[in-house]
């Protein structure tokens, strides 16, 4: 366990009542045709309050915690129990529907998938996912060679200055890692990050993490993996259908989280 | 949770917060310092509008031969259309018609592209806006920039045509640059209005075609207005004729085409393209800004 420095806990993310909401359009009638959607339009003038056609899913419902500096927070739960939606509110990514997130400085989410193209190649992708990050040309010129070799993708040959969809999915994982860890940040937040790759590549992905982990001041980390929320974890917070079940010392809510799910 | 007694005990969320210093997560940052931010991120708006330019024909065998072939061959089929079949040019010669409707097809592609872009640009990367922190200007300018790029590929096709029928490169051509600088404040400008609104309603995406070929038709594109409305009253070519995408498109055909003088202008040409411009792109700016925080949501 991390013990606070100088007795003093410095909270650096105060959660207050998060509320989330996802609204799904033309998803309120199992049915997809044009009728359909007609119907819902002319139906809903009557009734109030709800939007034409748009079916709302509340995935994360009134969670409160404070984070401290030098903690390391597990998320658990079963799938779609709102994990990863209260992640990406905690970084500023998802406005709440009520309730505020206060943090200190920027949280960042581990991952960049989202900015890399699959049609450009790996070398590329490299720049263009520092920069989405936030990093600086001279940033990434510096890291470059970095992050390649520790990617491993040219291990095998040139690989590199392909393009990224000639790649197996594992090297592409092992690419998007690679560029995802090259960053410091305050506070960070892995969502099941840890498990790609080959046995090779996640010892050195987890060596990264923990590395990333002393750097950062607080991290969140979700994953279904007991054993690394057990390695990585001081505190664990388990959420079940949006809702915060128990927050506590990690041992005592994962003796009570394997009790639930039955292992 | 046994957590040793604190001073922070009894606090609320927001007097705790305050006495750290925190702030409010994904808050909407002020308008200078908004600007700011952005301007920290020119060189991520840059790479991205040229990643998702050379993305575009990576798959195709001719590659990139493409950004030159497919204005090349938009332009055959207008010319087979409205130069062969229909007549459009009248009062025009070839020699200025065919020049005449080119330039007005790929000028006002790039306004119809940035559009179409725009409404797309938050929308369509969801993903991209819920994993990672940037100003999400970024985006919509990205997009226009891609198009202005792919403009700048059009016009290698556009000084061929312009040249191959009698107008050679003089000292108007330098006019090309500020043109293209008005009209693509202007374009970001209409892409960031349009990005916020398709973030909102994305069925605009479905509606938006209609609405640019409308546009399209009434600006000129080809035809010369003041010849095909000689028998209106005066003020309905003059509105036609200011309106932006028909001004950007007469000053490039000014610019480019030598028989094509500045009696075919409106009046004030240049302080309405310079007034769109700003208004536009200042506008769309703080319009857009102003819904900084919500964009992402589900």
């Amino acid at each position: 366990m991390v013990e606070p420095l100088a007795g003093q806990r410095i909270p650096t993310v105060i959660a207050d009542e998060v509320h989330i909401v996802y609204r799904v359009n033309g998803a309120k009638s199992g049915k997809g045709s044009a009728t359909a959607a007609l119907s819902r339009i002319v139906k809903r003038g009557r009734r109030e309050g709800e939007e034409r056609g748009v079916r709302k899913v509340h995935a994360v419902r009134g969670v409160s915690f404070v984070a401290h500096r030098g903690e390391a927070v597990g998320l658990i739960g079963s799938n779609g129990s709102g994990k990863s939606t209260l992640l990406r509110a905690i970084a500023g990514l998802l406005p709440p529907e009520s309730g505020k997130v206060y943090t200190d400085g920027q949280p960042s989410l581990l991952g960049v998938n989202a900015a890399l193209m699959n049609d450009l190649t790996g070398e590329r992708n490299v720049t263009l996912g520092g920069l989405a990050m936030g990093m600086s040309r001279e940033q990434i010129k510096e890291r470059y060679q970095e992050i390649v070799d520790f990617s491993g993708i040219n291990e095998k040959g040139d690989f590199i200055t392909l393009p990224m969809r000639t790649y197996s999915s594992g090297m592409q994982a092992r690419l998007r890692f690679s560029i995802a860890a090259a960053k410091d940040h305050d506070v960070l937040m892995i969502d099941e990050a840890l498990a790609t790759g080959d046995a090779k590549f996640r010892g050195r992905s987890e060596e990264r993490i923990r590395e990333l982990r002393e750097h950062a001041g607080t991290v969140f980390l979700v994953s279904h993996s007991n054993k690394s929320i057990r390695d990585t974890c001081d505190r664990v917070l388990w959420l079940e259908r949006g809702e915060l079940r128990l927050d506590g010392p990690t041992e005592e809510v994962m003796r009570e989280y394997e009790k639930f799910s039955g292992k | 949770m046994t957590a040793p007694p604190s001073p922070d005990e009894g606090l609320t969320a927001a007097q705790l917060a305050a006495k750290y210093g925190l702030a409010v997560s994904g808050a909407r940052p002020a308008l200078r310092e908004y600007v700011r931010q952005l301007w920290g991120r020119r060189h991520f708006i840059m790479a991205f509008s040229r990643a998702k330019l050379a993305s575009q024909y990576s798959q195709a065998k001719l590659g990139q031969l493409w950004q030159v072939a497919t204005p090349l061959l938009n332009a055959a089929v207008y010319f087979m259309i409205f130069g062969l079949l229909l007549n459009a040019g009248r009062g025009m010669s070839k020699e200025v018609y065919i020049p005449f409707l080119v330039t007005g097809v790929f000028v006002f592609t790039f306004t119809q592209s940035s559009v179409m872009t725009g409404v797309r640009a938050i929308s369509g990367n969801l993903g991209l806006v819920r994993a990672l922190h940037f100003p999400r200007a970024s985006l919509p300018i990205s997009f226009a920039l891609q198009q202005l790029q792919q403009l700048l590929y059009s016009m290698l096709v556009l000084f061929l045509v312009v040249i191959g029928f009698g107008s050679y490169p003089d000292a108007s051509w330098t006019l090309i640059v500020p043109v293209l600088a008005l009209q693509f404040c202007f374009n970001s400008g209409l892409a960031l209005i349009f990005a916020r609104a398709g973030a909102k309603t994305p069925d605009l995406a479905q509606l938006m075609p209609f609405v640019m070929r409308t546009w399209m038709y009434a600006s000129g594109v080809m035809f010369s207005i003041p010849v095909f409305l000689a028998d209106k009253p005066q003020w309905v070519a003059n509105i036609l004729q200011w309106n932006p995408a028909a001004i950007y498109m007469d000053l490039m055909r000014f610019a480019l085409i030598e028989e094509y003088g500045a009696e075919n202008l409106p009046a004030h040409v240049w302080a309405v393209a310079g007034g769109w411009a700003v208004l536009v792109a200042v506008g769309g700016f703080v319009y857009f800004w102003q819904a900084e925080e919500r964009y992402g949501r589900g």
